[in-house]
């Protein structure tokens, strides 16, 4: 089933949707963190494929990248890892776009197809610059998430939600990744903006931070991506146990 | 009339594409949020580069505030050691002493003409953030200037220079500390602040619309000095040649001779070579030359000279590379010193670190013959050597001690 079709059957089912963030390559034991995600109750996980140069992560995401980094991750290395996971719910890798270039776009999209990975988010590759990636990754059956911004006029909301598969990734705060004490009013107004012009999934991530903020923007949205708070968590030494404890809390949140 | 069409370059840097690329160079590789800012400064960017008005203030305020033209001067001394002709084009005499004031008051006329009451921008030499301080003090906006904690530390002339013209300055602790961080970090305060605050980029680098537009306000640089080439040459320089950190100052350079028979050469930083030791990626907006490793991940420059220890290059700058209108040797730290020190003692001018790798190729190249006898060159000299004598002195002193 591909990520969309998945997405889709629980929402239409009544569920609303948990994607948790991980970066990949964190402590030895991340891989077994993505299952642990998974039988908490994540519906899709989220991996960062850490890069060297992350603009749209805050302090949190660029410390776990960093470390991830300083421990030898690799892009291949990363990949290969999930191929092998088997986590029971689809996984994207969230990266950015010049590992992909690098790598070359047919050759990036076949490795995430072949090691079963589902979807790709890459921050810094806007509508205007997909064309490329998209086709390789649509020819590989592997979904192109796009994001969608408050600062994004509705004409060009409706063209991204055209182009994005798996589902739409509305940012829900102008401002890199990284928790915030309240949510923000800019993250409901997009999401409305968003169920207005779409059917796709639509989940809200960027300053979602605990079950309270899911639970109320998920009133909007279909659902949410968590990512700073949970690696805040394993940063400080969470570990697979604890990351799953507060997915569950998140899930809790969200299924009221 | 020359007849541009038929000289090399002639339909080289002019208007890049719809999509902004100069060849397979360049594009708009940024966050969805900051996609629409781009469109609206290329909006604002092209009405007010068309409007006679605009023009007006822009040149008027160099003039008067800025101090444009600045001189060509020929150094005698050098010339005759080197056995050429050298021409310096003399940015280094600019107010805040160096060319980036020419992109700083142009971008600083168009924040106010699209509303916005602050400004952020990178700084590695420190140039770019004095010269986007003095604006912010002169137009009464609030700046704040990201800078890594090795430059902070190497330029802390410049630093002090910033505050006391009432800005902040922010040093950036991660990555290498230097200016890829600082941009890294200057692209997130826009992310967060991007519908109050313009970015105030400092070379002709990031996504389109700003290599077109910076290079565009460094124009008056090229075309200056094309006229006063001819002046005191009666004819075009055989060589012209400029540093490129980014790019700014070679790209404004380039501009006015690039329809000429000129010979053009950008000298990069020996540890700091995108296009020497690079290959295509997409960093900070732009696809362009990179030095990264195998897998992607942008590797980290390392340059005495903080404008040009970057591992990125503007997208200009690759099309011109690989369409061999422009060549980029590099120039190596110690040279640099040396030939820093020999402008200073056969001319009596103090060249930043950054010109001083134009001087160093220059050099060389007269050395071991490229530059044939009574050949004519002109460098641009970016700007001048205040905030590096402190570093100077203590490489100086190192050596001798
Ligand atoms: C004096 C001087 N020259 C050159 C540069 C490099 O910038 P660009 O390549 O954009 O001219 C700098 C940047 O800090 C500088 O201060």
């Amino acid at each position: 089933m591909s990520l969309e079709d998945h997405l889709r059957a629980r929402r239409d089912a009544g569920r609303k949707l948990l994607v948790p963030y991980v970066t990949g390559g964190l402590g030895d034991d991340w891989v077994e963190t993505v299952r642990a995600l998974a039988a908490a109750g994540a519906d899709a996980i989220e991996v960062g494929i850490p890069f060297s140069d992350p603009v749209m992560d805050g302090p949190v995401i660029q410390q776990a990248s960093e470390r991830a980094l300083h421990a030898g991750a690799t892009p291949g290395g990363i990949v290969r890892a999930l191929s092998g996971v088997d986590a029971g719910v689809p996984l994207a890798v969230m990266t950015y776009y010049n590992l992909v270039f690098r790598a070359g776009h047919e050759r990036f999209a076949s490795s995430l197809a072949t090691a079963g990975i589902a979807g790709c988010i890459l921050p810094d590759l806007p509508l205007d610059e997909a064309g490329e990636w998209c086709a390789a990754a649509d020819a590989a059956g592997v979904a192109t998430i796009l994001l969608a911004a408050p600062t994004t006029p509705d004409d060009r909301l409706a063209a991204i939600c055209e182009r994005s598969r798996g589902f739409v990734y509305a940012v829900g705060v102008l401002g890199v990744t990284g928790e915030r004490s309240s949510l923000a009013a800019s993250a409901t107004v997009i999401a409305k903006r968003l169920k207005a012009v779409t059917d796709r999934p639509v989940l809200v991530g960027v300053g979602v931070s605990n079950a309270e903020q899911a639970r109320q923007v998920a009133e909007a949205a279909d659902g949410v991506v968590v990512g700073s708070a949970l690696v805040r968590r394993l940063l400080e030494g969470a570990g697979p146990e604890g990351a799953a404890a507060f997915v569950a809390e998140l899930r809790a949140g969200l299924d009221g | 009339m020359t007849d541009t069409q038929s000289l090399p370059g002639g339909s080289l840097m002019g208007e890049p594409s719809e999509t902004g690329r100069f060849g397979e160079f360049g594009g708009r590789f940024v966050p969805e949020s900051l996609v629409p800012a781009c469109f609206e400064l290329e909006a604002a960017f092209r009405t007010a580069w068309a409007d006679p008005a605009f023009h007006a203030e822009y040149e008027a305020l160099l003039r008067d505030y800025g101090g444009r033209p600045t001189p060509v001067t020929e150094c005698a001394n050098l010339s005759k050691q080197l056995g050429i002709r050298l021409l310096l084009k003399r940015e280094d005499l600019t107010h805040t002493g160096s060319h980036k004031i020419n992109n700083v008051v142009g971008q600083a006329l168009l924040t106010k003409r699209m509303g916005k009451q602050r400004v952020i921008a990178e700084t590695g030499a420190g140039q770019h953030g004095v010269a986007t301080a003095t604006a912010a003090a002169l137009f009464g906006l609030d700046c704040v200037v990201y800078m890594g904690e090795v430059d902070v530390e190497r330029q802390a002339l410049n630093v002090f220079r910033m505050r006391l013209l009432g800005s902040e300055v922010v040093p950036v602790a991660s990555g290498s500390r230097t200016l890829k961080d600082a941009v890294n970090e200057a692209l997130r305060d826009w992310v967060a602040n991007v519908e109050s605050t313009h970015y105030c980029l400092g070379s002709v680098m990031g996504p389109h619309p700003y290599p077109w537009m910076v290079r565009e306000f460094q124009r008056i640089l090229g075309a200056e000095a094309r006229e006063q080439c001819r002046a005191v040459l009666g004819r075009d320089p055989d060589v012209v040649a400029a540093c490129v950190g980014g790019g700014s100052n070679a790209a404004g350079t380039f501009s006015g001779f690039v329809d000429t028979d000129a010979r053009l050469v950008g000298v990069e930083a020996a540890g700091g070579a995108a296009i020497g030791r690079g290959i295509p990626g997409v960093v900070h907006g732009m696809k362009s030359f990179l030095m990264q490793d195998e897998h992607g991940q942008v590797a980290e420059a390392h340059s005495i000279s903080a404008g040009l220890d970057y591992p990125g290059v503007g997208p200009e700058h690759a099309h011109l590379a690989a369409s061999g209108r422009a060549d980029y040797p590099s120039a190596g730290d110690e040279e640099v010193l040396r030939a820093f020190e020999l402008l200073a003692r056969s001319e009596g001018i103090i060249p930043a670190l950054e010109s001083a790798h134009a001087i160093a190729w220059v050099v060389a190249a007269a050395e071991r013959g490229e530059l044939a006898p009574g050949t004519t060159v002109l460098v641009t000299l970016s700007g001048r050597g205040d905030k590096d004598v402190a570093q100077v002195m203590d490489m100086v002193n190192a050596r001798t001690s």
